[in-house]
């Protein structure tokens, strides 16, 4: 850099360090005066001064240094703003759940269920009264309905990773199986959310004879589907990173393949599995749709995923926002929807949190 | 290596069978003694794994053939129903088509939104991003990605839809003669264009997780050639990066139409639905998953089945999508060698 700054005859001429800032500093008060023309905001403000330091900028470096650097900085410019971009509508997802959960968070939220709560209680609190009402049978059925879709999950997607990895190439049959079963689990991957919650509403509607059928394990099905992709992937990629030395090693000692992979392949993949696990759950936790055509929609608790209507905090939130309890009054509803809101958002950082955790901290050692 | 002392005895002595082993086992064992010679066939437990586990993977198969099946089969009653059983009466076609007109006008909007900004947030984050930096502005991507998409759709109706409506009433005062921004624009905001903005925002991770990953895997010797050549940083990736992974941008883009026609909570919050309206900043217009998440708690009888049919036709068009999407990835993989 030092170069750059006496002048020589290999390098063309740079434009100052401190060009960016004083473009900026431009734009900001003519964004600022422009947008006082209009009206005044500050998103206005943003998008202007935005423009024209996106436009001013390259401009400005093209005619010191020429249009190839122009170019050059006009491109920069564009993949800044488009990162920045993306942040805005991030930041103002959390802050907004923040803003409108936490007034809303209380032990009654997270400990009553909406039994008995109606029109009445809503219009009482909204006079000032006590708030009743919770999301506590929505977290059960959330928990329920997850714990049984990640049972079935889990071994089928597992079982299915180590058909795909460890088998499938010993003979003919078994390499063309495995690529059928690799592209079904590509497709499986894309296969809308609702659609999946259709599909397990119409398998039991016909298994069972009753169009009426619904509860949370239907849900739990539904959300099987969407999450069986998930871990064969994760897990394949995990047992596809175990070194093959691992298992010749086994081998050599007279181990038996399937011994090798319960005791030796699975156990070193294993961090990375329950991570990826992990992230399969925090997946399906907030689906939505596929809960709403499977399992109702009940005020009560329900601990029973066989029998009974079911609520998961994802249904709540809907719920509560478009049937408010209170239609006079929706801003309890919605206060209580807010609230669920950041639980739902909190337990899914949680269990991003956990998968990242899990496979930093059970990594298998490498040093001796 | 402490389970092998268990496994060696398995081998040579049929008579060491450990506590817990039934006879069934030796069954196997005795099998297994021949297979010892013979070094292709493994014993009987080695093939009964490996049986599950090809069970396992055979469950997929069935599960996916299983969705198309049951869909079918509940669907069918309404393409033998008289048409004035159908909602609209006047059949199940005309009942379907403004949906999925629908759905791709809100998917394409969302496309159109997300496919530069993520594609610059990629760019950003493999080669223009300080490297330590990198990875934590990829991780806040990703972030963007584990929200849930009922929370997207609170925050679209409630946050964005309010505050968009004056850039509406400029639109229409600007461009209001095209039909797509006729005016007048509705007051609260709930337009397909509004539900189309949301789509964006959650479509813009898998652009981006996807494209960060091509472009990461660009030939190093090509970018530096690039460089040392002279070019500009910009110039560099037009020259290398993009050559490199056009087909993996196109495949994401078209993995992202999928998930986006698949949505359903953000357009079901967001947009006041109704019948088709080539404005796109007014009410009306609907997306097939929309329609069937409103409608299909209270369906009973033959609208039931209504419902299933059209998510059979979103099945059906998304598994085009993501197959027309995953050919052309295939196609990539084997021109770059980059998995090889």
């Amino acid at each position: 850099m030092s170069i750059a700054t006496t002048s020589s005859k290999l390098i063309g001429r740079q434009a100052p360090r401190w060009l960016p800032l004083l473009i900026g500093l431009c734009a900001l008060i003519l964004g600022a005066a422009l947008s006082a023309l209009i009206g005044f905001s500050i998103g206005l403000w943003a998008v202007f001064a935005g423009l024209i330091f996106v436009i001013a900028g390259p401009v400005v470096v093209g005619m010191l240094e020429g249009s190839r650097k122009g170019k050059d900085a006009f491109a920069r410019y564009l993949i800044y703003g488009a990162f920045l971009l993306a942040l805005i509508p991030l930041v103002s997802v959390i802050w907004v759940v923040l803003g409108r959960g936490v007034p809303g968070l209380s032990g009654n939220l997270l400990g009553t269920s909406m039994n008995g709560v109606s029109g009445v209680t809503d219009n009482e609190a909204a006079q000032g009264g006590p708030a009743y009402g919770g999301a506590y049978h929505a977290i059960v059925g959330t928990v329920m309905i997850t714990f049984w879709a990640t049972l079935m999950s889990v071994p089928i997607g597992l079982l299915t990773a180590v058909f795909l990895t460890e088998y499938s190439d010993s003979n003919r049959a078994f390499r063309w199986m495995g690529r059928v079963i690799t592209f079904l689990v590509d497709v499986m991957t894309g296969i809308p959310s609702i659609v999946a919650g259709l599909f397990a509403v119409a398998l039991f509607v016909q298994v069972l004879g009753d169009p009426s059928a619904r509860f949370g394990f239907i849900a739990s099905i539904a959300l099987s589907v969407l999450m069986i992709p998930t871990v064969v992937r994760n897990t394949e990629e995990m047992l596809k990173i175990v070194p093959n030395e691992l298992r010749e090693a086994s081998y050599a000692l007279g181990v038996r393949k399937w011994r090798t992979i319960t005791k030796v392949v699975i156990p070193t993949a294993m961090s990375g599995i329950s991570s990826g696990v992990t992230l399969a759950i925090a997946r399906v936790i907030g689906e939505t749709a596929p809960i709403l055509v499977t399992a109702g929609f009940v005020a009560s608790i329900n601990f029973n995923a066989f029998s009974g209507w079911m609520t998961t905090l994802p249904t709540f939130i809907y719920y509560q926002i478009m049937n408010p309890t209170s239609p006079t009054n929706p801003q309890v509803s919605e206060d209580r929807a807010w609230a669920s809101a950041l639980i739902l958002i909190i337990l899914v950082m949680i269990l991003n949190l956990a998968a990242r955790l899990i496979a930093k901290i059970f990594a298998p050692k490498t040093g001796r | 290596m402490s389970h092998s002392s268990s496994t060696v005895p398995e081998f040579s002595t049929p008579t060491g069978d450990q506590p817990g082993q039934g006879d069934e086992n030796s069954d196997h064992r005795r099998e297994g003694h021949v297979a010892i010679g013979d070094a292709k066939g493994g014993p009987a437990q080695d093939r009964v794994f490996a049986g599950v586990t090809l069970v396992a993977g055979a469950i997929i198969l069935v599960v996916l053939a299983a969705v198309a099946f049951f869909l079918t089969w509940q669907a069918s009653p309404i393409f033998g129903a008289a048409s004035s059983e159908v909602t609209g009466g006047k059949g199940f076609l005309s009942y379907i088509w403004p949906l999925v007109v629908g759905t791709l006008i809100a998917s394409v909007i969302a496309l159109l939104l997300a496919t530069p900004v993520g594609i610059g947030v990629a760019l950003y984050i493999s080669h223009y991003a300080p490297p330590r930096f990198a990875k934590g502005v990829g991780y806040v991507i990703d972030l963007l990605a584990a929200i849930p998409s009922v929370i997207f759709g609170a925050w679209g109706a409630s946050v964005l839809a309010p505050k968009i409506v004056p850039f509406y009433d400029w639109l229409s005062g600007i461009l209001g003669f095209l039909p797509i921004f006729e005016g007048p624009p509705t007051a609260t905001g709930k337009t397909i264009l509004t539900a189309g903005i949301v789509l964006a925002i959650m479509i813009l991770p898998i652009i981006t997780a996807m494209c960060r990953e091509i472009f990461a895997q660009t030939p190093v010797l090509q970018q530096e050639a690039a460089l040392g050549l002279g070019a500009t940083r910009w110039e560099m990736v037009r020259m290398t990066v993009f050559p490199f992974a056009r087909a993996g941008i196109i495949s994401s883009v078209m993995l992202a139409l999928g998930r986006a026609m698949g949505e359903t909570m953000a357009v079901t919050l967001v947009l006041s639905g109704g019948p088709f309206n080539p404005s796109l900043i007014q009410s009306g217009n609907q997306t097939v998953a929309s329609e069937i998440a409103l409608n299909f708690p209270e369906a009973y009888g033959l609208r039931l089945n209504e419902l299933i049919a059209a998510g059979l036709v979103l099945f059906v068009i998304t598994l085009v999508v993501n197959l027309l999407a995953r050919l052309v990835i295939s196609r990539y993989k084997e021109f770059s060698g980059a998995n090889s």
